[in-house]
């Protein structure tokens, strides 16, 4: 059970596998996500389905090298296994009705907004996708978001790529030039998605962001992906990952995010020392 | 020879001050001699009153008086026959309110310590009983349980034993349910609970970890794989916070995200890779064995001062006694009447202090307790770089919401009867998502008693 069956580098720090999950492919819709664990003293993390073949039995993800678990992760090949692979989780993204839509993806949150980019234009929707990267060397799917959008923007912070500037400058122009959406959907950072967020706010469009708070079980049952949104708790795992992104208190979601900074630092470079010494 | 003796044989411990400072078990288990002396001080009564406070009607004298005559493995037949998880029960049962509260030894002097006596008796078949149970005889039809804790495991290991070929679906990558990732090392050991899963796995029964019910399959879904039974064990995991202002600074945990984080995956250890606050000063809300365990695994962490904030009073206190005394030895400050009113953060958003008032004792409410006020002008701060809230949980509701025709109550919990049947025919539940939040022994009796009646109903329905 969950070989790695394809393992693919797009970019320095971002790596793409094919994980054999039949159980997990058979249901997989865009938006939802996956738990797993390297091996037996690993962390259980979650991770977005990048894409799915139910012929197959594979779930595709797309993760970025940020801490230890990561890192371990990043070290296996095609044909190794992981120790536990456990979904679909949370609640697929809602994309009926949607008629005209700008994607916005920033950095890995791409790897998750191209299925939703990818399912939105097969149901015939009008797809602008403007996707951002910190340079021309960390763009990824470029060719999978140009089949899947009606228009695609790709913008890195230092202009090495595509046009200069930032996702929110993009977007901002294409909605001042008239364009009239139904809905925005932001995934990234979470400062990309609070701005994002605040800028539609001053249009009124409605705009759905996926939240990646830290998990444990993924069921619901330990609270720690917990999120103000609209003044309540969500638990990001069962009511989640899409919300209303003008409800969500961006400013906790972050506080929250570096809880345990100190410890993954430490981890991640004892990991990289283990790896070091091993090669 | 009888022994009149008016207190039970003491528990051998491991000091306070040296089990503070790991996670290994803290109560050691009597030897063959205590075990006999405290077995003499059984008088065998013929009524056998103790029996009737046992959830699962356990033949006590029958199992002691083997004991007194060194049969050991004789007194684990008959635990055998009332009770699946025996080296569970006898470590974590609330003895006090159940079975030893209607020994006649206890009217005058300490009841026998029966929960101690099957413990030992459980452990020492583990000890000494090498052979694994065989896989009985299949009777070609398949019965699915989802959940693999006590009440799940109960059930899958009856069918088993009946014959039927069982699959369990755990949500977590491990078996056990509350457990494993609830109840600590330092009172249960995993071992333990591995060795009953690995029993089961003798027998037959196949545990599919990782599989969430109602995300992964439906209920629909089992029935068409063709199970012809299904018995829902899901548990009441879902944690309660108190809304009160601060619940998201950082530092706050529900017990269950602390518990899960320490127990299930290892945080106290060196090698795990799962990250927990090791505070100097740590605030657990509640008065349950929960917030007994958090506590507990707090100060084991190294925190300096660990406080337990109860709303009631100590008598109150729905722990067992055991866990209130070993907290109070290992340190533990009781701060009771106290009811938090806000978590207060620094300028990072992390917990600095909690701020708490003092209550009384008011009326007696609708349950017969008396329901704590809040005491004018008592407001104070605990300073506190930790929170846990240990107030509760309820039913998940993955299930309910995904499945047509199952009945639930306000609370959330599945309605079945007596025999675990539930509104929807072929679906069994039982343990702590229907009754709430309850005991071990309470799930496991609930679980072999549905085994029974799935049984009755898959034979009814091949006739
Ligand atoms: C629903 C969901 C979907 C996700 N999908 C993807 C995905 O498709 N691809 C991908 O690369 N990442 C995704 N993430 C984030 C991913 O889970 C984290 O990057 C991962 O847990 C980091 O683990 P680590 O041990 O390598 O790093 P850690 O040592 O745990 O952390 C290193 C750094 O990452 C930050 N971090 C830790 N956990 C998270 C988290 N859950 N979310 C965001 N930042 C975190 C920490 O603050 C720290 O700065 C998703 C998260 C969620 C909740
Ligand atoms: C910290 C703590 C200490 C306790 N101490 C004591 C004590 O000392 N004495 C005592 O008698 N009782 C104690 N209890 C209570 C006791 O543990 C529970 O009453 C008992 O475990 C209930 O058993 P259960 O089988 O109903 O549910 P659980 O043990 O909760 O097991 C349910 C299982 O179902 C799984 N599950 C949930 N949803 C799904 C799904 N959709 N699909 C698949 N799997 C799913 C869960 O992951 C879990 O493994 C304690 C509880 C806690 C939390
Ligand atoms: S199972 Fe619990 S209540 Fe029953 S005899 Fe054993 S300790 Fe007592
Ligand atoms: S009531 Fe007490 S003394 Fe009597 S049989 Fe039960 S355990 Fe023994
Ligand atoms: S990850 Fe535990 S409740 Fe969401």
């Amino acid at each position: 059970m969950y070989e790695i069956l394809r393992k693919k580098e797009l970019n320095p720090t971002v790596t793409l596998m094919d994980v054999y999950a039949p159980m997990t492919a058979r249901k997989a819709q865009p938006g939802q996500f996956i738990i797993l664990r390297v091996d037996e003293q690993g962390e259980r993390i979650p991770l977005t389905i990048a894409d799915f073949d139910r012929e197959k039995g594979t779930v595709t993800i797309i993760f970025q090298i940020v801490g230890a678990t990561t890192e371990k992760l990043s070290k296996l090949n095609e044909g190794d296994r992981l120790c536990d692979f456990v979904g679909p989780l949370g609640v697929a993204s809602h994309t009926e009705g949607l008629k005209k839509v700008a994607v916005i993806g920033g950095g890995v949150g791409c790897a998750i907004a191209y299925p939703i980019a990818k399912k939105l234009h097969a149901q015939g929707a009008e797809v602008h996708s403007v996707v951002g990267f910190r340079n021309k060397e960390l763009v990824i799917l470029e060719d999978e978001f140009k089949k899947s959008s009606t228009k695609l923007f790709v913008m890195t912070d230092d202009g090495s790529y595509g046009e200069k500037g930032l996702v929110t400058n993009k977007l901002k122009e294409l909605i001042e030039s008239g364009e009239k959406y139904d809905e925005v959907i932001a995934i990234g950072p979470l400062v990309m998605m609070k701005f994002v967020s605040l800028l539609t706010k001053e249009y009124n469009i409605k705009t759905v962001v996926s939240m990646n708070p830290i998990m444990i079980d993924g069921t619901g049952m330990c609270g720690g992906c917990r999120l103000t949104v609209g003044g309540k708790t969500k638990f990001a795992c069962v009511d989640g990952p899409d919300f209303d992104g003008h409800e969500v208190d961006f400013d906790e979601a972050i506080e929250r995010s570096n809880m345990y900074k100190d410890f993954e630092h430490k981890r991640h470079e004892e990991t990289c020392r283990l790896f070091q010494k091993v090669n | 020879m009888a022994n009149m003796s008016l207190v039970k044989n003491k528990m051998p411990h491991q000091d306070a001050d040296a089990r503070i400072k790991n996670f290994d078990e803290v109560a050691l288990g009597y030897t063959e001699e205590q075990a006999v002396d405290e077995a003499n001080r059984c008088l065998g009564c013929k009524h056998k009153p103790c029996v009737g406070g046992c959830p699962v009607a356990i033949d006590i004298p029958g199992f002691i008086g083997k004991i007194k005559e060194r049969d050991f493995e004789g007194a684990y037949e008959i635990i055998s026959k009332s009770s699946s998880l025996p080296a569970v029960c006898g470590r974590v049962c609330p003895q006090e309110t159940q079975c030893e509260s209607k020994c006649v030894r206890g009217v005058k002097g300490e009841p026998v310590a029966i929960g101690r006596l099957e413990r030992f008796v459980a452990d020492w078949h583990m000890k000494n009983s090498k052979d694994k149970p065989a896989a009985p005889e299949k009777n070609g039809h398949r019965a699915a349980v989802i959940g693999a804790g006590p009440a799940g495991l109960a059930c899958a290991g009856d069918l088993a034993k009946m014959g039927y070929d069982v699959t369990v679906f755990e949500a977590l990558h491990l078996a056990g349910g509350v457990l494993v990732y609830g109840i600590p090392q330092f009172r249960l050991p995993k071992e333990i609970v591995q060795r009953e899963i690995d029993n089961l796995k003798a027998l037959g029964v196949k545990i599919e970890t990782n599989s969430v019910i109602g995300k992964s399959l439906s209920v629909d879904e089992l029935f068409e794989m063709g199970f012809e039974a299904v018995f829902i064990g899901t548990g009441a995991g879902l944690p309660r916070f108190m809304n009160i202002p601060g619940e998201n600074l950082k530092g706050v945990y529900s017990a269950n995200e602390f518990l899960t984080r320490v127990n299930l995956m290892k945080a106290y250890r060196e090698d795990s890779d799962t990250p927990i606050l090791r505070a100097k000063n740590v605030a657990v809300v509640g008065g349950g064995n929960v917030a007994m365990d958090a506590a507990r695994s707090a100060k084991r962490l190294g925190a300096e001062n660990v406080y337990i904030v109860y709303r009631r009073g100590e008598a109150e206190m729905p722990a067992r006694l055991e866990e209130i005394e070993h907290a109070k030895e290992e340190g533990i400050i009781f701060k009771t009447l106290t009811n938090p009113v806000e978590i207060i953060g620094d300028e990072h958003k992390f917990v600095k202090a909690l701020k708490c008032v003092e209550m009384e004792l008011g009326e007696p409410d609708e349950s017969g307790r008396r329901s704590p006020v809040v005491k004018s002008g008592s407001e104070f701060l605990l300073q506190t770089e930790c929170v846990i809230m240990s107030i509760g949980t309820s039913p998940n509701p993955l299930i309910r919401n995904t499945t047509n025709g199952l009945e639930t109550n306000k609370h959330g919990c599945f309605i079945a009867d007596e025999d675990g049947r539930t509104s929807r025919e072929g679906v069994f539940a039982g343990g702590d998502a229907v009754t709430g939040a309850a005991t071990v022994i309470l799930a496991m009796g609930a679980g072999r008693q549905a085994a029974k009646a799935m049984d009755e109903y898959i034979r009814s329905k091949s006739r």
